[in-house]
């Protein structure tokens, strides 16, 4: 065990340049120039507040990224608990002390940034689980303190974001969790069971639903009920994607956005404004982008040796799937309007810190597939 | 591996395993969502580009320019003008109360200006247009527009008025335009599609019947706007097209002659042509300036018109309701000659007054006239002998020639919504309306156009044209229509008439009623014998240019403006045996109970061309009061015949 992990300190700055996945990077590089643009656009063809800020982020982080790639694995893997705690510390400060926004208190200030926690959680989790289940034995894996153990780490967090409150994310961090929870080896039946439990349940969540959550609930069953009201979004939005056709109304053409019918285009809805402009063969791109983005985050997961890794990039690249489909789904008017912002294209530094962490674990990964963890 | 040994390769194996499902599952959602795009931007694509061009476009439709209204001789006698408007839509404005202030300061208005303007924004709906000002002044506009930015949600508006520069001389004939009521939107469709905030319509009169073709057709705008509604540029502009002109057969001269002479007065003057019908002067006293209207008349004004007890609001010349008096002996004396009743010599001593079935019946001259004939009965108007050719006539036969004539029906077919149709009685109508027999008395009070009968002013100006012009049909109208039919087409289809009507006198049978509802236009003739009408004129020219003729005073000796007419003096009251001993004087009467003054005229005598009526209401005697009237109007009106044939002449040409 110890020659093995001697060996693979051996890695040179150079051989860990080499083994770096150009074609995970060519995926990011691709959306981040996108994003770019649509941010661009969405400041109305003009290198704008969004457009800069947008801008700068995206080149710090991808900085950071590839800095962080050369991170050895093992980092990762003893500081996982440490990186859960600390998003969970950040969490209750920013349910105590955090940064009111649009009703939501959900950012904290580090005074150089405005941090929003819930959106580290979403990698955290993901790391944690990996780091958790890495030394577990297949029998093990579904022994009931484990099972306590892996609820209580998924439920705290899912909770405290609920508070906040942010559906959204909060769904959105149980996704992914329970992803990972059953690609470890949980026994189907208890998603099952606990499936069962939570329609049961439902009618009483959705009578503990916050007034404005349950209405978007209802105007997702049917927008017309509200149609200027909270139906407004997703009218317009796919009004905005219908008219776009096969080709799009062009780069800065786009009315729906242009003309500001579309709400949260920045964010949310940057999805809305790329497909009115590109069309359909600019949004299938698009996807096609992601899909190899995806791909090769699992590809490079079944290549590790280590669990942890495979773990990792298994639910990390589940996890941006289910943020991808989310976030399109929703705007595309097949999901009710949650905010879940598309990895890489939105706007929203915690977003983006968060995904380009999530990648810099997974290059680790690939640098270091060879490396066993104990 | 080396120390996890098979319970690791099953961990990895599961993990792997699980990893496949997933990797299946996210192709079926992706899969899912390009077929989801694929619907929306490939099959619904233009279901969903109609709505983004809904969303972006507004169309802005500018009120559509009214077509104008032009005499005879081309003046513009309605026209637009350019009036800035300052409109708010209070739906849109998000803090009403602070614009409401910012615009009280910048316009200055006053604090009754300002709280009316809140009551009408409480009346309609919050969607509705407030019109804060229907004009401003130059100054104001360009105000407003230098404050616009603070202003959200006020629209300053260039828009048009409707204008009348010869004022008071053309309401009772246009009528006038306001805000396009509810009523209006739903009666009329053409107002319906063309309605924008503050759009006027005709309300009464010509400007009411010739809605759909003077209302022209809406500008349009369109723009491209952002989600908030505000303009971001214009991305076209469709012009639309004024409203088509209408021009009257009325001469302004003429009219504002008419307006002069009833100044002061309460009556009414038509001026009629005895041939093509063409109204030339109709006018009703007292009236009032309809530019009043144009922004909105002051409650003290409108105060004014209703409440005067002359009532200006009444077109008189045809819904004005008046005993005819002497004017109807003309009609009587040739129905009587038409049914062989009396021949022109049958002679009757009037001795001032009459008994009958133990009433009195009076003569307008106590002393008598002696012994007359028919001619002097006409002359003279004496009431006596019409008392006994009445008689002998009796009401039915005088109702169909009256009726022949032009009585007891609307002048025009559907011009005026306000035109009455008068009433001459015959022993049916009193059975049916009344349910009562007719008695013999009221046959002789009808013979000098007292009782039930009742006619309009411009009724009697068409019975003295259609007898003026030799008894022929004719077919009044106002405006200039371009297929009307030539003076000479018109000459010449009558003297076929006569022709034809000689041969078969059957026609002569044929109803009123028949006559005025036949689509064609045939100038019948409408007596048995000519020469009956022939001394019917004659007789109207001894009243007026022979001594002791009724308006004798009034002549003209000149042979160019010598003519013809009746005087008429229609009592308003039974006069009491007490008033008829005291012979009080017309000024020492009260005024509610003086006689109408009633004068119907035709001229030039040697070739009749126009015929006229003039109505003094409660003025006295016709011969006093209304002759000298028409005497002026006859001066004139063949003073301007030169200018008005040199007119038709320019028009036969343009036909």
């Amino acid at each position: 065990m110890f020659e093995q992990s001697s060996y693979s300190e051996q890695y040179t700055f150079f051989q860990k340049l080499r083994s770096f996945d150009f074609v995970l990077i060519f995926c990011v590089l691709c959306l981040g120039i996108i994003s770019n643009f649509s941010m661009y656009s969405t400041d109305g063809g003009e290198f704008l507040y969004h457009s800069k800020s947008h801008f700068i982020r995206f080149v710090t982080f991808f900085s950071m990224m590839i800095f962080l790639s050369f991170f050895n694995l093992r980092f990762w893997h003893s500081t996982a608990y440490l990186f859960y705690t600390i998003t969970l510390g950040f969490l209750i400060w920013a349910s105590m002390y955090g940064v009111t926004a649009s009703g939501s208190q959900r950012w904290i200030n580090l005074y150089f940034i405005n941090l929003q926690p819930s959106e580290l959680m979403k990698i955290a989790i993901i790391v944690c689980f990996a780091r958790y289940f890495h030394r577990e034995q297949m029998s093990n894996i579904n022994s009931f303190k484990n099972i306590i153990l892996s609820m209580a780490i998924l439920l705290l967090p899912i909770l405290l974001v609920v508070s906040q409150p942010d559906l959204g994310t909060s769904i959105l961090i149980a996704i992914s969790g329970v992803i990972v929870l059953w690609l470890a080896g949980f026994n189907i039946k208890y998603f099952i069971y606990s499936g069962l439990t939570l329609i049961i349940s439902l009618p009483f969540v959705i009578s503990m639903l916050k007034p404005y959550q349950k209405q978007r609930v209802l105007t997702f069953f049917n927008p017309d009920r509200d149609p200027l009201g909270a139906g407004y979004q997703i009218i317009q939005s796919k009004i905005a994607v219908g008219s776009g056709g096969l080709t799009g109304k062009g780069f800065l053409k786009g009315t729906q956005s242009y003309l500001e019918f579309l709400p949260e285009k920045h964010t949310d809805f940057i999805f809305t404004l790329f497909s009115e402009e590109h069309g359909f063969i600019g949004s299938v791109i698009l996807l096609i982008l992601y899909g190899i983005l995806i791909f090769r985050i699992l590809n490079i997961g079944s290549h590790s040796r280590s669990f942890f890794g495979k773990l990792f990039c298994y639910g990390f690249g589940s996890a941006i799937f289910v943020y991808v489909a989310v976030n399109m789904s929703m705007v595309l008017g097949l999901l009710p309007i949650v905010g879940s912002p598309l990895p890489i294209m939105s706007y929203g530094g915690s977003s983006m810190l968060a995904t380009m962490i999530g990648l810099s674990i997974v290059m680790s990964t690939k640098i270091h597939s060879k490396q066993i963890i104990h | 591996m080396f120390d996890g040994g098979d319970s690791n390769v099953r961990k990895f194996n599961t993990v792997n395993r699980r990893v496949f499902i997933l990797k299946i599952a996210k192709g079926i959602i992706f899969t899912g969502i390009v077929a989801r795009l694929f619907s929306l931007q490939i099959t619904e694509n233009k279901k969903y580009l109609t709505l983004s061009d809904k969303n972006r476009l507004r169309e802005w439709r500018l009120p559509p320019v009214r077509g104008e209204f032009e005499d005879y001789f081309g003046n513009v006698v309605a026209g637009n003008t350019k009036v800035y408007q300052l409109h708010v839509v209070p739906e849109q404005v998000e803090d009403f109360k602070y614009l409401m202030v910012r615009l009280k300061n910048i316009l200055s208005l006053s604090d009754k200006q300002f709280s009316k303007i809140v009551k009408k924004k409480k009346q309609q709906k919050p969607w509705e247009t407030l019109i804060i000002s229907e004009s401003l002044t130059w100054d104001q506009f360009s105000k407003v527009n230098f404050y616009l930015h603070e202003l959200s949600g006020a629209k300053p508006v260039l828009s048009v008025a409707r204008s009348y520069p010869y004022k008071a001389n053309y309401t009772h004939v246009l009528g006038y335009v306001a805000q396009a009521s509810e009523s209006d939107l739903l009666e009329n469709e053409e107002i319906k599609n063309k309605h924008v905030p503050g759009l006027r319509v005709g309300k009464t009169g010509l400007e009411k019947t010739f809605e759909n073709s003077l209302i022209g057709t809406n500008s349009v705008k369109r723009y491209e706007v952002n989600a908030f509604g505000k303009r971001i540029n214009q991305v076209d502009f469709k012009e639309g097209e004024k409203g088509q002109k209408v021009k009257l057969t009325i001469d302004t001269e003429i009219q504002k002659l008419c307006n002069e002479l009833l100044a002061e007065k309460s009556g009414s003057i038509s001026v009629m042509d005895i041939f093509t019908g063409e109204i030339v002067a109709m006018h009703s006293s007292p009236s009032f300036d309809p530019n009043l209207f144009m922004y909105g008349i002051s409650y003290k004004d409108w105060d004014l018109i209703r409440k005067n007890p002359l009532k200006p609001l009444i077109n008189k010349t045809i819904s004005g309701l008046y005993s005819p008096g002497s004017t109807i002996k003309p009609i009587v004396a040739l129905s009587a000659l038409e049914n062989d009743v009396i021949s022109t010599k049958f002679k009757v001593n009037c001795t001032g007054k009459m008994e009958m079935y133990g009433q009195t019946y009076h003569c307008w001259k106590k002393k008598g006239h002696g012994i007359v004939d028919l001619r002097d009965a006409i002359k003279q108007s004496c009431d006596t002998y019409f008392y006994e050719m009445s008689r002998r006539l009796g009401v039915d036969r005088l109702n169909i020639t009256a009726k022949r004539f032009g009585l007891g029906n609307t002048v025009f077919k559907n011009l005026y919504t306000e035109e009455k149709k008068g009433l001459v009685p015959s022993t049916k109508w009193k059975k049916n309306a009344l349910g009562k027999g007719w008695v013999l008395g009221e046959t002789l009070i009808t013979g000098i156009g007292q009782g039930y009968i009742q006619t309009t002013p411009l009724q009697l100006c068409l019975m003295t044209a259609q007898l003026a012009n030799g008894g022929f049909k004719i077919f009044p109208r106002i405006t200039v229509d371009k297929n009307q039919e030539s003076l000479e087409k018109i000459k010449y289809k009558m003297k076929e008439s006569l022709k034809i009507t000689n041969e078969n006198s059957s026609s002569l049978i044929r109803s009123a009623e028949e006559i005025f509802y036949k689509g064609e236009k045939e100038y019948n003739k409408l007596f048995r014998n000519q020469e009956n009408i022939k001394f019917v004129l004659e007789a109207m020219s001894a009243s007026t240019n022979e001594v002791r003729g009724t308006s004798y005073r009034s002549r003209i000796d000149d042979p160019k403006y010598k003519f013809a007419g009746k005087t008429g003096t229609a009592q308003v009251k039974k006069i009491t045996k007490l008033q008829r001993e005291l012979d009080l004087d017309t000024a020492q009467i009260p005024y509610e109970e003086r006689d109408h003054a009633w004068y119907v005229a035709f001229g030039p005598y040697k070739d009749p061309r126009y015929a006229l009526c003039v109505l003094v209401e409660h003025g006295g005697s016709g011969s006093a009061t209304a002759a000298p009237l028409a005497k002026k109007l006859m001066k004139k009106i063949i003073d301007r015949h030169e200018e008005r044939e040199k007119i038709r002449k320019n028009n036969l040409v343009d036909i």
